[in-house]
């Protein structure tokens, strides 16, 4: 269990010229911690996943853990491990013996080895498995195994998942997941989990770092990147479907939709010229029967019965929303309506970001 | 690099500098008249003489059996991993009766040498009228070919875990669609050293080659064959089209290189 | 791989292909030895049913056991020595380069000479008087002429069957290696596997499906021997290099008789088949 520090830390891959992969950044992960790195395909996650663990030597920057400088350490001085996206187990060793292989390679006694192998094992559920080839097992019992020759290491610092889900059966995720949400709570280890999947990264970590295009976005706990997203960016990413942006202009200190007053959650006067939408939710977008204080007329351009919730597409001024409706709205039907914007749950975003 | 890196790398240069000598030896003797050849030692050629080149090069019988070769020994390249392709698929992911049975009974067509097939093939191939044609001789070499083919993608394909098949269906790619964007690229070293195996086999194979032609589609085969007369054996014309059958398998390995190191590339689904 | 295959009868059609170019091909001439092995063949149209009496004159004759037995020991020091050298000289090839590049032509290059014309350059090539190889040995103070000794002839050979098939081993290994997958050698260094566990236990066992290829590939073709050594040595001196491909084409074409000529190649065809099922269930994974 470390503490890792980067800072001011930077990558270009060679050959890519001046495009930074991962953008200079400085953060600090908490011993222990639980974090997600987020984002979509490219956005850089997985660098920064490989500068952690040492499989990349980053362009430019320090990496330290626990305060030790080890920016050119391989993975195999710091003392990390890390879970890919297909199992990486030996297939002509059994699962103990697979267990066992980085111990081994420690000059761990037998009965010691022995001891901690059990142990590890039982954390994974892997007991009754221990003596059949690797090979012969299922890809999310192969996927346990890559995780165990990590913890089998009792001084590992931090162990790193890079997207380790991708080729599990869709009915296994969920419990590979808990399982990893349970060996957390257990251990207190550092935990580093690479995904584009905003489920598995919102079920999982304490803490989520959002990442786009080289850069990190935002890093906050799954409910902050759900209700005060800090880039439009995570509006958009986090939720299903994602935030609605409503284009918005400023007048007389407040915010106008088509002409209708709408007061947000943001206390700030926004920089002038900059591009402005109010951000909210469909979960939270309500529709009203009449206009009011916050409402702003809309037209009804569809409507998805989806059993338990009801979709419904607004034109909204300029803009294009959709409202989650929860209760059933009796009789809708396409034509005008009222969107109403709860002040509390809506925020304004100037340009990119949002308005405190 | 590391002591052990250095010292594989180490190996790998003396035997190169061993897989040249001969060919050195080859090009020494194509510059060579025979009189030289046969009489004396030297390790450089006294002069460089092209003469056996110009031989080769002036005859058409030459050029025509070099073009001939090519054309025959590309044909059954693609026919033979095109066949090959589906048949290895089908091998690596199911199981269907007589499965096993039927992989290792492909490999017995190599289990004999070409020269059982002469007879048989000559009087098919007669019979169908496809006596001296390219098509004939590139037809025949798969009997042989194929097999290897089947062998070698197999092998390559079973190395992709069928779990990348699933996700591709779950994402709804078709069949067709899923094989050859996202399955092909994974085995690309396999389809490399298989296209170079098969055309280099192809091409070295004269007995079948010879007999199931005349005129038309003559290989270099029969030229190769046709060094020996009564002024005894031509060493230098020999060993200069010996330098010249090295040129286009040189060049299709050059050109499959990229294939065969590419190795895995596991794109994100 | 987990489970096992899914079963689908309807993969027969991927098959289909193969069969129909392939397939066929092999009963024909089959049938055709088979009749003509249990016949003496008098005449073009006189031929009388012996039944196994070729079978049985063949195995007794001691020509045959010579050949057979040359045959065992060449293809066993033949693959003892071209596979382990293959897979060797493949972990050196680079992985990518100018450098990986120039080997994988240099490497290829001997398995594109013609066969005939393979001997004929080691014919000259080993010669003490005018060839390098021949020249060289001779200079060192060694005895050497592979027309005359027979370990000489052996060992020539020998070595060049290994000059011109060893690469095929090692272009075969090289593809299989660099079908490994990086993060296998990633999660190696961070168990802190050393160089020979990693070839042990990832690099050995990923290539193992190509590893059996090659091996029956060697196995079948310097069991076949035939041009290569005919023209280097004619099977001298004496019949010291006399493998069992020319001890075929002897009785076939030497002598003219059909019948036993068909006979032995049933036989010889069984010998490699036998081998190669042996090893071939040597090799297969103990799924």
């Amino acid at each position: 269990m470390a503490r890792i520090d980067l800072e001011d830390v930077g990558h270009r891959y060679a050959g890519a010229g001046d495009s930074w992969a991962l953008r200079p950044m400085t953060m600090t992960w908490k011993d222990g911690g639980a974090y997600a790195l987020l984002g979509p395909s490219g956005c850089g996650k997985t660098t920064l996943l490989n500068i952690i663990s040492g499989l990349i030597t980053p362009t430019r920057g320090k990496v330290s853990f626990d305060g030790r400088d080890v920016t050119a350490l391989p993975p195999e001085a710091r003392n990390i491990a890390q879970v890919f996206q297909f199992p990486v187990v030996y297939d002509t060793m059994t699962v103990f013996d697979n267990l066992a292989f980085p111990l081994r390679n420690r000059g761990w006694d037998k009965p010691r080895l022995q001891k901690r192998v059990e142990e590890v094992a039982d954390i994974l559920e892997l007991q009754a498995d221990l003596g059949r080839r690797a090979r012969a097992l299922s890809a999310d019992q192969k996927q346990k195994i890559s995780l165990g020759r990590g913890l089998v290491r009792p001084d590992v610092a931090a162990v790193l998942f890079d997207e380790p889900l991708t080729v599990i059966d869709p009915h296994l995720k969920w419990l590979l997941r808990r399982k990893l949400k349970q060996i957390h709570q257990q251990l207190k280890l550092s935990l580093i989990y690479v995904t584009h999947d905003q489920t598995e990264a919102l079920t999982f970590a304490d803490q989520v770092v959002v990442m786009s295009q080289g850069e990190i976005v935002q890093i906050g706990t799954p409910e902050e990147l759900f209700e005060t997203p800090a880039h439009r960016f995570v509006g958009h990413f986090i939720g299903s479907p994602g935030m609605n942006f409503l284009a918005c202009e400023w007048h007389a200190g407040a915010a106008t939709i088509a002409g209708v007053r709408v007061a947000t959650s943001s206390t700030q006067t926004p920089p002038a010229g900059a591009a402005l939408s109010i951000g909210v939710r469909p979960e939270h977008l309500e529709l009203a029967p009449a206009p009011g204080p916050n409402t702003v007329p809309a037209r009804i351009a569809a409507i998805r019965d989806q059993g338990i919730q009801t979709m419904v597409q607004l034109e909204v001024g300029a803009s294009l929303a959709w409202a989650k409706l929860r209760n059933s709205p009796g009789a809708l039907s396409s034509g005008t309506a009222f969107a109403r914007l709860p002040p509390a749950r809506c925020a304004l975003y100037a340009d990119e970001r949002r308005v405190p | 690099m590391s002591a052990a890196r250095k010292r594989n790398w180490l190996l790998l240069a003396i035997y190169l500098v061993f897989t040249l000598a001969p060919i050195y030896w080859m090009v020494h003797m194509s510059l060579r008249s025979n009189l030289a050849i046969t009489g004396t030692f030297a390790w450089l050629p006294e002069s460089l003489s092209f003469a056996n080149y110009a031989t080769i090069f002036t005859d058409p019988a030459w050029y025509g059996g070099y073009v001939n070769s090519i054309i025959y020994v590309v044909l059954n390249t693609i026919l033979s991993v095109a066949v090959a392709l589906p048949a290895a698929y089908a091998f690596s992911r199911y199981s269907f009766l007589g499965d096993k049975h039927l992989f290792f009974w492909l490999l017995t067509n190599r289990m004999t040498p070409p020269a059982v097939f002469l007879l048989p093939f000559f009087q098919l191939y007669t019979a169908i009228g496809l006596m001296d044609t390219h098509l004939a001789v590139a037809l025949a070499h798969m009997v042989f070919n194929v097999p290897l083919a089947v062998w070698i993608l197999e092998g390559f394909m079973s190395a992709v875990p069928r779990e990348i098949d699933e996700t591709a269906y779950i994402d709804g790619y078709s069949f067709p669609r899923f094989f050859v964007k996202l399955f092909l690229p994974l085995i690309k070293a396999g389809i490399g050293v298989t296209a170079f195996f098969c055309f280099m086999f192809s091409w070295v194979e004269l007995l079948l080659a010879r007999t199931l032609t005349s005129v038309d589609a003559k290989p270099i085969a029969a030229t190769m064959t046709r060094t020996v007369s009564a002024a005894g054996m031509d060493w230098g014309t020999l060993a200069a089209a010996g330098v010249l059958t090295i040129v286009p398998g040189a060049l299709v390995i050059y050109f499959v290189r990229h294939y065969i190191a590419k190795g895995f590339a596991m794109g994100r689904v | 791989m987990s489970s096992a295959k899914p079963v689908n009868q309807r993969a027969w059609w991927f098959v289909l292909p193969v069969l129909i170019s392939v397939a066929f091909s092999a009963l024909v001439p089959l049938m055709t030895i088979v009749n003509y092995s249990v016949q003496d063949i008098l005449g073009p149209d006189q031929a009388v049913f012996v039944g196994m009496e070729w079978y049985k004159e063949i195995l007794r004759d001691p020509d045959l056991h010579g050949a057979l037995y040359r045959q065992l020991i060449f293809t066993a020091a033949v693959l003892a020595i071209e596979i382990p050298l293959g897979i060797a000289l493949a972990l050196g090839i680079p992985e990518r380069g100018w450098r990986a590049s120039l080997t994988l032509v240099l490497l290829a290059m001997p398995l594109l000479i013609p066969w005939n014309v393979v001997g004929t350059i080691w014919q000259i090539f080993a010669r003490g008087d005018i060839g390098l190889l021949g020249y060289v040995l001779t200079q060192l103070g060694v005895d050497y002429n592979y027309s005359q000794h027979p370990t000489d002839a052996w060992v020539t050979v020998l070595v060049m069957d290994v000059w011109h098939w060893t690469p095929l081993v090692a272009l075969l290994s090289y593809a299989a290696l660099r079908a490994i997958p990086e993060p296998f050698y990633q999660a190696a260094r961070i168990d802190g596997a050393s160089r020979w566990a990693v070839f042990r236990h990832i690099e050995l066992p990923k290539m193992r499906g190509v590893l059996t290829i090659a091996l029956l590939l060697r196995l079948m073709d310097s069991f076949m021997i035939y041009t290569e050594p005919f023209v280097l040595t004619g099977g001298g001196p004496g019949t010291a290099t006399t493998f069992l491909s020319q001890y075929l084409t002897q009785k076939a074409v030497g002598q003219f008789d059909l019948g036993p000529a068909a006979a032995f190649s049933l036989v010889y065809f069984l010998i490699i088949l036998l081998l190669c099922f042996v090893l071939y269930n040597f090799m297969k994974d103990p799924r």
